[in-house]
């Protein structure tokens, strides 16, 4: 078990790296010159030597790299080109409030989407089956910023109940967990939610109705197990699986939407790609792809160390 | 000092669906206590079928099941709810043909077995888990403590099945339905299985239900058996009686395939046809397109069944002619 443990661990080390020279290289695959995007453009090219010196891109590739690593690993991910603060600092606050909209958004669509599709595979091929199945590919297939378009246009505009943009009166720094802001995150947490419900809800109805034609179901009635015994084994046998669906959707959750944060102006990881891409800003784009490839990695770390403790098939030791 | 413990009169089993299927025509059967039975047949006789009803374990939608079944003075088919879960496990367990598939695989065997016992005892955790291992050791499980913590993918097949011997057991079923328990492992392994329940059947002096297509098998465990065609039983009588004088055509054209392979642990294939698809109830005798001695008798009405001795019967046009000239029907003929 602690060999299993360890060696998840150390797996992180290669991936994280290959990640962060993914995105260090970024900058430089990228047609044009990151800083042309800022210059002015009758600049002399004594000008632009000195831009480019002050940034360090005279250098060869491979110092660039490690300097940027070790700036990198003591938090410093260079200044934003376009307002000129510090990447990191722009990146934890975006980060924090992603977290706080994923949250909220794992909340709505996981309980729902397992309480759903436990509930469609447990009535296979009922109407209740055929409602939830057509509920969750509605969810999985409609464009979920039209999605929250039209929530905006039902709960903002024409009912006026709901604040349609920003993270509340704090604005994007000073989140609270009280009814002032949490009315503003439920338009872009329904939204957000809709697509890991459909997905979760569709794997644990086909998990739920293929643990309950397997034999061990039957074996469960035959020893006198009641209804309420033999679901208890059922949930623990889909556990496992819904569980690594629920940390890869968790993980896509905690990258942030581009299109919904920016739909309902949510300050956080998408919304500053988009802005990050927009003003051409590639430290704070490198820094911000950086720092959530890593979330990716830590996610399936944290579920890879979880999945032995409910599946005792997983190989120990 | 018989005592009968089962009672199964006029059973019948319909699955509709895609295609109906009468799987169990008329059967009746009757058991006492302490006795093993073997039911004898082909692949899809309705043999599994039988001992599902006996347990009401019949997906209920798609089945219409009547006749009645008496068990210990219990009415199985007015069973239901908490009554019908109290009865199956307790009064009549079962064991299935594969262990790995019949067992839990994230629970451990012992939560498997504790699990079954404070169900029907209402027993605590440490309690439960002391029968379980208890258990363990009558199955002969060697280092019972530490597999009372494994999972079935770390056990053997041979281990399982007496994993799931153990289960069966530990409520002290007055019924144990065996279906095809060793059909899944090696030979050696079936063997130890085999003796291992009729040590424990003598122990704890109920009753079994076995199921097999192994006519070797069926002779090593067996007080009765009974040999199943088409949903219904066609001849029954101890087991000395079925072997060394067989009635029914069906009967002596398993045996002698059995013979002429003449060696233990060969399958029923060697009648040649194959059995009727049951998509109707069957109006005359079932075995009559594969019989080497049909008559116009046999495709007019269901053949009578006639008694021979006690606890005897075929049900065969031919059983009385059978009784009296039993030599005339040539063995290796039957089995052409
Ligand atoms: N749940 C079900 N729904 C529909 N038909 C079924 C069902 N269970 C069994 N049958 C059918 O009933 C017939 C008897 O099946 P059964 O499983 O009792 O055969 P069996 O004698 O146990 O055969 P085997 O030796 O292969 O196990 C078969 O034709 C089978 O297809
Ligand atoms: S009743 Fe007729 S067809 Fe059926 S087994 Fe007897 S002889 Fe054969
Ligand atoms: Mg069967």
């Amino acid at each position: 078990m602690l060999t299993y443990f360890i060696q998840r661990l150390v797996y992180v080390v290669p991936v994280s790296l290959g990640v962060s020279v993914f995105c260090f290289l970024l900058v430089h695959i990228a047609p044009g010159d990151p800083l042309t995007a800022v210059m002015p453009i009758d600049a002399t090219a004594e000008q632009q030597a000195a831009m480019r010196a002050a940034y360090g891109f005279d250098k060869p590739l491979p110092v660039q790299f490690l300097v940027w690593l070790g700036n990198a690993l003591t938090g410093d991910l260079g200044n934003s080109i376009a307002t000129g603060r510090p990447v990191a600092g722009e990146v934890m606050r975006a980060v924090g409030n992603t977290l706080i909209l994923a949250f909220a958004a794992s909340l709505i669509g996981f309980s729902l989407g397992i309480l759903f599709g436990f509930v469609a595979g447990y009535f296979k091929d009922t109407p209740v089956d055929r409602a939830v199945t057509a509920l969750s590919i509605t969810g999985v297939s409609v464009p979920n910023y039209w999605l929250g378009i039209v929530l905006v246009v039902i709960f903002s505009v024409t009912l006026g109940w709901l604040p349609s943009t920003g993270a509340g009166p704090g604005g994007s720094s000073a989140w609270k967990w009280d009814v002032e802001h949490l009315r503003f995150i439920i338009l872009p947490a329904v939204t957000l939610s809709v697509v890991p419900m459909g997905i979760v809800a569709r794997t644990v109805r086909a998990l739920v109705g293929d643990i309950l034609s397997q034999d061990f179901v039957t074996a469960l009635a035959a020893k006198g197990m009641g209804r309420a015994g033999i679901l208890r084994h059922v949930m623990r046998n889909v556990a496992p699986t819904t569980l690594s669906v629920v940390g890869l959707q968790l993980g896509y959750l905690l990258g942030g939407s581009i299109l919904i944060e920016t739909v309902f102006n949510w300050p956080g990881t998408g919304f500053l790609l988009s802005n990050a891409i927009f003003q051409r800003d590639l430290p704070l784009l490198q820094g911000t792809i950086l720092v959530l490839a890593l979330f990716f990695v830590f996610v399936n770390l944290l579920v890879d160390l979880v999945q032995p403790l409910v599946d005792p098939r997983i190989k120990r030791g | 000092m018989r005592e009968t413990l089962l009672e199964i009169s006029g059973l019948n089993v319909r699955f509709s669906g895609a295609r109906t299927v009468h799987a169990v025509n008329d059967l009746s059967l009757s058991l006492d206590t302490g006795e093993v039975l073997t039911i004898l047949g082909e692949s899809g006789s309705g043999k599994s079928v039988t001992l599902k009803a006996l347990l009401r374990l019949l997906p209920e939608k798609r089945t219409a099941i009547g006749g009645s079944m008496k068990l210990d003075g219990i009415d199985v088919m007015g069973l239901k709810g908490r009554a019908l879960s109290d009865y199956r496990g307790k009064t009549v367990s079962m064991i299935f043909q594969e262990p790995a598939l019949a067992l839990d695989p994230v629970y451990t065997i012992g939560d498997q077995i504790a699990e079954a016992v404070r169900r029907h005892t209402g027993a605590s955790r440490a309690q439960a888990m002391d029968v379980a291992l208890d258990m363990l050791k009558r199955v002969r499980i060697p280092s019972a403590e530490q597999r009372l913590r494994n999972y079935p993918h770390e056990m053997s097949g041979g281990m399982r099945q007496r994993a799931m011997v153990a289960l069966a057991l530990a409520c002290r079923p007055r019924l144990l339905l065996a279906d095809e328990p060793t059909t899944a492992l090696d030979a050696t392994v079936q063997i130890q299985v085999l003796l291992l329940l009729r040590e424990l059947q003598k122990e704890f002096g109920m009753s079994i239900i076995f199921v097999t297509h192994d006519i070797g098998v069926a002779v090593e465990i067996s007080d009765r058996i009974a040999v199943m065609y088409a949903g219904n039983i066609v001849e029954e009588g101890s087991a000395a009686e079925i072997i060394r004088d067989p009635r029914h055509p069906y009967t002596r054209g398993l045996l002698a395939a059995n013979l002429h392979d003449a060696e233990r642990g060969s399958r029923l294939e060697a009648i040649p046809g194959s059995p009727p698809p049951l998509a109707t109830k069957p109006d005359h005798c079932s075995f009559a397109p594969r019989c080497p001695h049909v008559t116009p008798a046999c495709l007019k009405a269901l053949p009578p069944v006639f008694r021979p001795g006690p606890r005897r019967r075929v049900a065969c046009v031919l059983g009385e002619r059978a009784f009296t000239t039993a030599q005339q029907v040539p063995v290796h003929e039957a089995a052409q």
